[in-house]
């Protein structure tokens, strides 16, 4: 098969806002003030350079920036990792309802009781997906539920008399991981990986001491692969004092055919904006609730839902709260998506959704093994890495074939990580991807792969077809340009 | 496929996980809804939210007019289906959307960088006190006791396991923040002093005075601004070394409270120490203008647990809105805006005040201010809500000693017949 999904069509260039800005213009209407003007004893000059459009100048703007860009609904978005899904545009209307999309995160219980029953609802389904006793909606995304999780475990050790200082992190572990750990107070400490690609167990048994408060661990983890000692894991863990945190970044691999409760997980965050459908807006935003089994749930981050009368409530008075990780209740936004989500999928929707992924993933490696290096025989789940060793000594590597993929009409993966594979090619291709559209997308990565021993140089320096080639990153970090200015 | 695969059924594709985890009853959870019924439920749950209420809440998330044309633009699948820009020669559409919206932060605030976004206000105070502690190498921070009391709160929790002592000064009479107690809670130990303006009150603070307390000791002033519409008016913190701003107010909708953005702005001598994204100008090999996420070493996905934050987004999407917002109003519409903001909660003051309620806090404010009920606020609420009307925050949670105080906020959307009646209802039923 001959990949074909890529075509020629006109590009249009578009100037800053404020190059294109004219004194004057105006784009908005406001009403007549119906008051009297107000009196202020100090007021600004005017604020310099800022933009002046007319409100089709200001369409015309966006829409044409808007086609320089790749989307979900431009095509396969195999982002390993990154969970690139479908957008379902009820999950859009329904977070613009009046009520839901305008009402006050303040405004008396009595007056929100819609809200706090979709947070109830998807609390539930939530904890029924995961397996775990309680949970909070708040932190605003990934890693901030990864900090709020954390510093739970961190209280419930204090509150055992044991407090500690090392968390233990995998090497093939996501940044944010350490970064958090980190920030939270703790010594970060790496954990190697074996030949499987999964937790070393002689390692974890070497380094699980009487000062580690957690291991973090994200399973399947980020080479796609189910740590099939999960259980040996977690009761080492638990023997030795700590705890297992785990980074639910790869649920949607798990949703339906595993629980994350019942392997022995301590606490989790989940990320709505992967494995729950919540868009992606061009890096954010997200939301990261976090699930906690019972002996975390009393530090849990206030207000907590609960129920009062029979109507969910929110509750503030929790004395070993960790207090607010965020202002309000969370991306209340991404709570409804996600249950809309939920709800058009249903039970058995859900177990679909993880079976055509890991479905998909498996058509994907097998039909690129022999192209591509596949670093770890194990099984995959819903991603598959391989790595740029067939190529690399053409001099042909990872960040060149996704360079390369994008003249073929598509989206790259995720380039060089895990950091524990050289070179390393993480695709997923998600439920998403129907069968025609993988095709081509292998029949454009096999088209690479040979072009790797013919003509390598059409890798080094592509994308041949895009508005702009290959930018100078490393002359835009040493003296870096971060906004315009009037010349 | 699964021939392909050489495989019977989909399970031998899961029998590598051990018995143990796996789940072998189906979830319950309902059967998948059509797509009219999940509109059904989410319509009824909406109508219990007061639809078609005249809200005088703002406190951190303010009712203003979204232009239409703002989610049509963001409901194009180009922006709100695409991720991160890692890939910048098919993403230079928000790429360069956010140089721009970075530079439009800078001419609002006076700074002169900007970062891509951060979660909101609150966390982007937390991550302003933090940067300030690594650029001074100290660990104390001062705040204001006027700072949106849940951005303290915030501080609290994610400062909770690092020893960084906290003190908050109080308000004076006029609303302000005691500048005598600022200069003097003050020490050689701190890294940070934080206000907020216009502050939780509405009341509108002097940036000036404030960085002259910090600086003159050595720390910095972060500044804390909860609606960035003020700024369309009111003086910018050019005097902070860091603003912490929540950009809910533009074109953000108050959704239960998110998903929002912040920002962080500071000087650039500090950009290498500052979280989060940031956008720069780069040139490709034939020498045209491109926008590539830059100075990333900062960042952890680089630098692990030694980057500056664990923050792996910029809320591209809520900053986007504010981007369409910006240049809709552009440098006419701001400021008009502003303007008329201050208009309809001066003369909703005013009407209060006739209507012989006391009003708190004389100093210039922006378009929130506090009154102190007659009857407390529980007593009289659902009478007010017969009339369909959210009266404002009681601020009994959050300042006791206020008494039986309520905050209001009245926006450019709120007509004059509704603050007229708010003050009768506030002033005859209390």
């Amino acid at each position: 098969m001959k990949p074909t999904r890529a075509s020629r069509h006109i590009v249009q260039n578009e100037d800053l806002l404020f190059e294109a800005s004219s004194p004057g213009k105006k784009g908005y209407q406001l009403p007549e003030l119906d008051v009297p003007p107000a009196h202020l004893p100090a007021t600004r000059k005017e604020i310099p350079d800022f933009p002046e459009l007319s409100e089709l100048e200001v369409i015309r703007h966006y829409t044409r920036l808007s086609t320089w860009n790749y989307g979900v609904d431009t095509g396969i978005y195999p982002l390993g990792s990154c969970t690139m899904k479908y957008n379902a545009r009820v999950n859009e209307a329904v977070t613009r309802i009046e009520g839901l999309g305008d009402g006050h995160p303040l405004q008396p219980e009595a007056l929100s009781r819609g809200a706090l029953r979709i947070m109830h609802l998807l609390s539930q389904q939530l904890l029924e997906i995961t397996g775990m006793d309680a949970i909070t909606l708040q932190p605003a995304a990934g890693a901030q539920g990864e900090l709020t999780g954390i510093l739970l475990v961190r209280e419930a050790l204090k509150a055992r008399g044991d407090a500690r200082k090392r968390v233990l992190i995998p090497d093939s572990a996501h940044g944010t991981n350490p970064a958090t750990a980190a920030i939270a107070g703790y010594q970060v400490e790496n954990l190697k990986s074996n030949a499987a690609g999964t937790v070393d167990m002689a390692s974890l048994e070497r380094q699980m001491t009487a000062d580690v408060a957690a291991l973090m661990l994200t399973n399947p983890n980020t080479l796609g692969i189910f740590e099939e000692d999960i259980h040996r894991i977690a009761d080492l863990v638990h023997e030795r004092g700590g705890m297992l945190y785990m980074d639910g970044a790869n649920m949607n691999a798990l949703v339906g055919r595993s629980r994350p409760g019942d392997f022995g997980v301590d606490v989790m965050h989940l990320n709505l904006h992967k494995t729950f459908s919540t868009p992606h807006g061009g890096g954010g935003p997200g939301a990261g609730p976090v699930a906690v089994k019972r002996e975390l749930e009393p530090f849990l981050p206030i207000p907590v839902l609960t129920t009062r009368d029979g109507q969910p409530a929110l509750e503030y008075e929790r004395p070993r709260t960790i207090g607010r990780v965020r202002a309000f209740y969370g991306n209340f936004g991404m709570f409804t998506r996600a249950l809309a989500y939920i709800m058009a999928n249903g039970c058995d929707g859900l177990l679909q959704t993880t079976e055509d992924a890991v479905l998909n993933a498996n058509y994907i490696r097998k039909k690129l093994e022999g192209s591509y290096a596949l670093p770890y025989p194990t099984p995959s789940m819903h991603e598959v890495i391989f790595s740029d060793a067939l190529q690399a000594p053409k001099g042909v590597h990872t960040g060149d074939i996704a360079k390369r993929l994008i003249d073929y009409g598509f989206h790259p993966y995720t380039v060089s990580f895990p950091l524990v594979v050289r070179g390393a090619l993480m695709i997923e291709p998600t439920e998403s991807a129907n069968l025609p559209e993988m095709d081509e997308f292998i029949a454009a990565m096999k088209a690479i792969a040979e072009e790797a021993q013919r003509e390598p140089e059409t890798l080094t320096s592509a994308p041949h077809t895009t508005k702009i080639s290959r930018l100078d990153e490393v002359a835009a970090a040493r003296s870096p340009v971060l906004r315009w200015k009037k010349i | 496929m699964l021939d392909e695969l050489g495989l019977e059924s989909i399970d031998e594709l899961f029998s590598h996980i051990p018995e143990y985890c796996r789940l072998t009853r189906p979830l319950n959870i309902p059967p998948g809804k059509a797509e009219a019924d999940i509109l059904g439920y989410f319509r009824q749950a909406a109508a219990e939210c007061a639809p078609g209420f005249t809200s005088f809440l703002g406190a951190g998330a303010y009712h203003h007019f979204r232009p239409t044309h703002l989610d049509m633009l963001i409901g194009r699948g180009e922006w709100f289906t695409a991720y991160t820009p890692y890939q910048p020669e098919i993403s230079q559409g928000t790429l360069q959307s956010i140089f721009e919206f970075q530079t439009m932060i800078c001419q609002l605030t006076g700074q002169e960088v900007a970062n891509a976004g951060m979660y909101d206000g609150s966390t982007a105070l937390h991550e302003a006190c933090m940067m300030a502690a690594r650029v001074t190498g100290r660990s104390g921070f001062v705040l204001a006791k006027s700072i949106h009391p849940q951005y303290r709160e915030v501080l609290q929790t994610l400062t909770r396991c690092r020893d960084f002592p906290r003190q908050e000064v109080a308000y004076l009479a006029s609303g302000q923040v005691d500048l005598a107690a600022l200069k003097k809670a003050v020490t050689a130990e701190t890294a940070a002093v934080a206000i907020q303006s216009p502050n939780f009150f509405g009341t509108i603070e002097d940036w000036e005075a404030a960085a002259e307390i910090a600086h003159a000791a050595g720390a910095l002033l972060v500044a804390v601004v909860s609606d960035p519409v003020s700024l369309g008016i009111l003086p910018p913190p050019e005097a902070a070394d860091i603003v912490a701003m929540e950009l809910q107010g533009f074109g953000i909708p108050v959704g239960f409270g998110g998903p929002y953005a912040g920002i962080l702005a500071c000087r650039e001598k500090f950009v290498r120490s500052m979280p989060g994204r940031l956008v720069g100008e780069a040139r490709d090999g034939e020498g045209r203008r491109g926008f590539v996420l830059t100075l990333s070493t900062r960042e952890q996905h680089i630098r692990r647990e030694k980057a500056t934050s664990n923050i792996c987004t910029n809320q591209a999407l809520c900053a986007l809105m504010a981007s369409v917002y910006m240049a809709t109003y552009g440098k006419q519409g701001l400021r008009e805006l502003a303007q008329q903001n201050a208009a309809k909660a001066a003369y909703a003051a005013q009407a209060a005040a006739k209507a012989g309620l006391e009003v708190l806090f004389p100093a210039p404010r922006f378009h929130e201010f506090v009154v102190r009920l007659k009857r407390p606020l529980a007593e009289i609420e659902a009478g007010l809500w017969k009339e369909k009307i959210i009266p404002g925050l009681g601020l009994k949670r959050y300042y006791p000693e206020l008494g039986d105080a309520l905050l209001v906020c009245a926006t450019e959307i709120i007509p004059r017949e509704k603050l007229d009646q708010l003050a009768k209802l506030l002033g005859g039923a209390a």
